[in-house]
């Protein structure tokens, strides 16, 4: 869909059918090829399209008016994908990027994710497997804009050349894309094509300023809450206070008279109150009276929950990953220490709460949301109206925020707008609106884990034994996405980060507890690593206290044979000077870490002030392989080290009596301007494949800043988020 | 320019939490918008921010969190920042409301040309708020420091982390020299 207008923006591509322009699929780009079984989806477990399902590419879009549109598959939640994925194809196009634009991609099997078989995003997966797909699309497309030309000039293509929108021969000829579009259109797309040579890039690589800042700066992006159709309602719904609890009864008798309300309905999530405006909903709705039957959650405690996961620790847990005998190398070691680390539930907290518009008709609907799962959103949207998913079109609005929320395997907040709609009657446009109360108690959080970790050292301070036992609830099992456990009797997800541990420990040991607990657990923006890299990294400060040596050291000693962690680690040293002195009551800490394919290492600058933690300065390495914009990459390391330093020292949802006790920014705080430290951006050139960038900054910021605190305090950070006065 | 809601006439209810105190029928309101003179018949009590979103259709103006916490919903009544979501409309009566629509038609406003300099939105949705505190900011205090950008932006919380490019960009804006960016 279009996303907006801007006032100097050129008119919108008119022009040829964008569907017959380009004519060749593109395969998937190798790699793992991941099935999911979504019930009531087809074909998703394969990038290949069924043959009546074939559409030619559709990537992109040239009109008469010069106008290049390229058409986006991966959802845009501030992590720059349209102007990315755009970059990748003006590339190989030649494309003049001030013509080029940008559009959401429908539902539609073409524009699946090449490695995860679905239309999605996530994973900081779009630019590495955009990759081959995008710079095909605008190779063929220069292809056939260049036999167009040829056949014009009567002259073999061999004799074009092309250049910022036109095509050239020899002499003084030039015909630009516009001129050429309609012709090029009429012919075969190549059956292969020859992509870049690097050293030729003039996009890529380059910090080529973001497509869509304008529309961001002037209040013109739509995003889900800002869709509004002619005559559309809108519908706040009361929900359960206890995951798992039902409504028993209601009294609507005052909700029922209030002014605009419209109807007030049971629907499978709660009791939805439908009203002209939203304002006229949500006050309608608090005056609901909900009896609820309150279910078996009841009496859920997380301060129990905790207490549960630390006696579990105890005791062994399914071997994830063994090297060496690791018990009896501690029980050799010369000094061995222990730790227990634990984080706690935490809310995705997008800037934008859930919303979800549906244009619910007899033989059809229509959903206008900010989706990360366009397939399984519209495959359940469609199993929810109980129509066939052809007739269900979904529209990707900008995202206010993603960070995994709008990836939820059972759709819910799409399902839920879809019910009631339904309650309403089709014909009916109805957007259902999350409170920002709402979004924080509807749950699908980043799960609470713990990790117990027992390492020792020889007599020369060498570390020898390392064993760890994660405790915490799997985001995988018992959803559609068990298949990527592949058969293992624990969660990947649950211990990355901990299962690949990089250092040359001889003796090593990663347990894994897996914990049913009724609270609703997703992935959240580094998912596993946002835990695990917290306490492995603060742990490894603490082996190289126990061995007396510098943290920077210790780990370089342990990484000789990992060139690419010694290089964001040195490049994070050097450029922070580590080592150096620092003004009395300041102190640095360090960490590495490896997510998503990217290398980073985080040295943080803190002081402690009356009990105040103050973070001064961040300094970020990050070694993402062959990267696309520079500019993005820094904004998303910037980023990602203030989600990850919010979480470290402020974030943290708590339950008692089944209750979630945080509802909005005051109890979940979110860091702000006058706590922001200054934060410095280093990427290693590399000719290594393209890793991700929208979550590998988020993992080293909250062991950074605790093992910072303890160059200072000289106390141990052993809980998040971060309290001084638990310190040990 | 009349908007008139059918539908938004209906009695008000007394008890009702959309204001204890308030046993009014709906009310016209009148002040302007970016300019334009409006005058809606609306219950006075509504947040300024849903009359500017649901009533005006000005959706620029974004809904964080109801209780003052984000400052995605800042406008200006009368020239300062205001946070819509908790302010009732009847407040805006006989002012003047600007809103991100109203910061410039084309993005000239010096912000904006900042904002777009150094490509300073992610997700977006907070940044009309951030460039409205911005803008009260500037207009007080041509030349901020950093003490005064973080006074004044400390009420607009950005999840995906900009704040050293709105603090860059409002520097920039302020004419003031730019330090080396990133690399």
């Amino acid at each position: 869909m279009n996303h907006g207008s801007l006032k100097l923006e050129r008119p919108r591509t008119v022009g040829m059918p964008r569907r017959d322009f380009l004519k060749f699929s593109v395969a998937a780009s190798g790699g793992l090829l991941i099935g999911f079984y979504f019930p009531g989806v087809s074909g998703t477990a394969s990038a290949q399209a069924s043959a009546n399902e074939f559409m030619p590419n559709a990537f992109v879009r040239i009109g008469t008016d010069e106008q290049v549109t390229v058409i986006v598959n991966h959802s845009e939640m501030g992590q720059g994908v349209y102007t990315s994925l755009p970059m990748l194809l003006a590339e190989e196009l030649d494309a003049d990027w001030s013509k080029v634009g940008f559009e959401s991609a429908p539902v539609d099997p073409k524009y699946n994710h090449p490695v995860f078989g679905m239309q999605m995003t996530g994973g900081s997966s779009s630019v590495w497997s955009g990759m081959e797909q995008f710079r095909q699309a605008g190779a063929a497309a220069r292809a056939m804009l260049i036999a167009a030309a040829a056949q014009r000039w009567s002259i073999e293509p061999i004799y074009c050349r092309t250049e910022a929108g036109a095509v050239f021969d020899n002499s003084d000829g030039k015909l630009t894309y516009g001129q050429l579009a309609a012709d090029a259109a009429k012919l075969p797309p190549p059956a292969k094509v020859q992509l870049k040579d690097p050293k030729n890039f003039k996009l890529i690589g380059k910090p080529i300023k973001r497509l869509d800042t304008g529309v961001k700066s002037n209040g013109s992006a739509v995003f889900g809450l800002d869709v509004k159709l002619p005559g559309m309602l809108t519908a706040v719904v009361a929900r359960p206070p206890i995951f798992g609890a039902k409504v028993k009864s209601f009294d609507d008798s005052r909700a029922r008279s209030m002014p605009g309300v419209r109807k007030i309905a049971q629907v499978p999530s709660g009791v939805a109150v439908v009203a002209d405006t939203f304002w006229q909903a949500k006050v309608a709705r608090d005056t609901l009276r909900v009896e609820w039957d309150e279910g078996a959650m009841h009496n859920f405690s997380t301060t129990q929950l905790m207490q549960q996961f630390r006696e579990r620790a105890k005791s062994p847990g399914v071997s994830v990953r063994k090297e060496g005998d690791a018990p009896a190398a501690l029980a050799s070691a010369a000094k061995t220490i222990q730790a227990v680390y634990e984080a706690p539930y935490l809310s995705h907290l997008m800037m934008e709460p859930l919303n979800c518009v549906v244009d619910l008709r007899s033989d059809s609907c229509e959903v206008w949301t900010g989706s990360q799962f366009q397939t399984i959103d519209r495959a359940n949207a469609a199993k929810t109206a109980g129509l066939p998913n052809e007739k269900v079109q979904l529209h990707t609005t900008f995202l206010g925020g993603g960070f995994g929320r709008r990836a939820n395997p059972q759709s819910d907040f799409v399902v839920e707008a879809v019910a009631v709609a339904k309650a309403v009657g089709a014909p009916t446009k109805v957007k259902v609106v999350w409170t920002r109360e709402d979004d924080m108690q509807g749950g699908w959080y980043r799960p609470a884990f713990l990790h117990a970790i027992e390492g020792g050292i020889d007599a020369s301070g060498n570390a020898v034994s390392w064993r760890s036992r994660s405790v915490g609830q799997s985001i995988m099992a018992g959803t559609p996405f068990e298949g990527m456990m592949q058969g293992k009797p624990y969660d990947p997800a649950s211990v990355e980060g901990l299962d690949d541990l990089p250092y040359a420990i001889p003796n090593l040991a990663v347990e894994s507890h897996q914990v049913d607990v009724n609270v609703p657990v997703q992935w959240l923006r580094s998912v596993g690593h946002s835990h695990t890299a917290f306490a492995a990294e603060c742990f490894m400060d603490e082996l190289a206290a126990l061995a007396q040596k510098d943290p920077c050291q210790f780990r370089r000693d342990l990484l000789q044979k990992q060139p690419r962690y010694l290089g964001v680690l040195d490049l994070a040293a050097q450029k922070s000077g580590w080592g150096q002195p620092l003004p009395k009551g300041m102190g640095r800490g360090i960490a590495v870490h490896f997510a998503f394919g990217s290398y980073v290492a985080h040295v943080a600058e803190v002081s402690v002030t009356d009990g105040n933690i103050k973070v001064h300065r961040m300094v970020c390495a990050v070694d993402c392989g062959q990267y696309v914009n520079p500019g993005i990459i820094a904004s998303q390391i910037e980023g990602g080290a203030i989600f990850g330093a919010s979480a470290a020292l402020f974030q943290e949802l708590t339950f008692e009596n089944g209750r979630l006790q945080q509802t909005n920014f005051n109890t979940f705080p979110v860091m702000r301007m006058n706590e922001c430290p200054e934060i410095e951006t280093y990427i290693v050139e590399s000719e290594e494949k393209s890793g991700g960038i929208g979550e590998p900054g988020v993992p080293c910021a909250a062991p950074a800043i605790a093992n910072a605190l303890f160059a200072v305090t000289g106390k141990r950070i052993r809980r998040l988020p971060i309290r001084l006065t638990e310190a040990v | 320019m009349l908007i008139s809601r059918k539908g938004s006439s209906a009695a008000y209810i007394p008890g009702s939490r959309l204001n204890p105190r308030d046993k009014r029928m709906n009310t016209m309101t009148a002040f302007s918008v970016n300019g334009k003179q409006v005058n809606l018949d609306v219950d006075p009590s509504t947040p300024l921010l849903w009359v500017i979103r649901d009533h005006l259709g000005l959706t620029g103006t974004k809904y964080g969190c109801g209780m003052a916490q984000c400052g995605a919903c800042t406008v200006h009544i009368d020239g300062e920042a205001v946070r819509s979501c908790v302010a009732p409309v009847s407040r805006a009566a006989g002012k003047a409301v600007t809103t991100i629509e109203g910061l410039s038609s084309d993005l000239s406003h010096p912000l904006q040309r900042a904002w777009l300099e150094e490509d300073v939105p992610q997700c977006g949705y907070c940044q009309s708020g951030q460039l409205m505190s911005a803008a009260v900011l500037l207009r007080q205090k041509p030349q901020p420091t950093d003490e005064d950008i973080d006074q004044a932006m400390t009420g607009n919380i950005c999840r995906c982390g900009t704040y050293p490019r709105i603090r860059r960009a409002i520097h920039r804006a302020a004419g003031m020299v730019v330090k080396a960016g990133v690399r």
